[in-house]
């Protein structure tokens, strides 16, 4: 049998989407995305360093509505991927590899993501006073 | 990927430059170390983001003037950079599989996290040594 026409295994377009294979690729997908994020960061910093004017321009683009949903994003971003960062770190002592703890600690990760984004804004938008 | 093979046994020639390089166990180590970092100070970061929501510029400088803020800020800003080089390698290495790209794909991203860290690590200094 030659390498062409060898069967092969079923690809990953076949598999209905379960939630540990979502959330999987979410850890990937938002891991990519804070890296962008990162960009931000920096700029922020060395326009803190760089003195008011600098600071204002940083914080009306943060302050805009395009600056406010790519912070709404980012937060979630980093709370999922901290959340879901806890989990592979458990999994990595050996703990948590049951089916029903796979789940249980799956949704866990979504509903603490989701709480601790709110958490935030709610903390941030209190602080500024609306 | 290259060529298929037609054979299933491992030569010599054919896998040369493409084994083990022996650094994985190290990598691995180092993901897991900044991660374990980074979670009490991605909640402290977090934390003084949104209780400096709104602040003007001479109370951000304030903040991160003070020595505490400005040593978990360096560390926080080394363990970021250093986590997300390592994690964007993982994805570089596992979805690119052109060598050359692969190659030139890893080596951006490591200059990009050292430069980028540099200059925020800088950035947070100059504001706390009040240059």
């Amino acid at each position: 049998m030659t390498a062409e026409n060898r069967p092969l295994s079923p690809h990953l377009q076949i598999y209905r989407p379960q939630l540990t294979s979502v959330l999987s690729i979410l850890h990937r997908l938002t891991g990519i995305a804070l890296a962008a994020g990162t960009l931000l960061l920096v700029w922020w910093l060395v326009a803190v360093a760089a003195g008011p004017a600098a600071f204002e321009t940083v914080q009306g683009f943060i302050g805009s509505w395009f600056g406010r949903a790519l912070l709404l994003g980012w937060s979630y971003a980093l709370f999922y991927h901290l959340a879901n960062g806890i989990r592979h770190l458990a999994w990595d002592a050996g703990w948590g590899f049951e089916l029903k703890t796979v789940y249980l600690t799956g949704w866990m990760v979504i509903w603490a993501s989701v709480a601790l984004t709110l958490l935030a804004w709610i903390l941030g938008y209190s602080m500024r006073g609306g | 990927m290259g060529q298929p093979r037609r054979s299933l046994r491992a030569f010599p020639g054919w896998v040369r430059g493409l084994g083990s390089a022996g650094e994985g166990t190290a990598h691995w180590w180092a993901q897991r170390l900044t991660a374990i970092a980074l979670v009490p100070l991605t909640v402290w970061f977090v934390a003084s983001l949104a209780a400096l929501a709104g602040a003007d510029h001479d109370a951000v400088t304030q903040w991160l003037a003070s020595p505490l803020v400005a040593v978990l800020m360096v560390v926080l800003l080394v363990a970021t950079f250093h986590h997300a080089q390592l994690g964007l390698q993982v994805v570089i290495e596992d979805y690119v599989h052109h060598e050359g790209l692969k190659t030139v794909g890893i080596v951006v991203v490591k200059f990009a996290a050292l430069g980028l860290g540099l200059v925020s690590v800088f950035a947070a200094l100059k504001v706390t040594l009040g240059g």
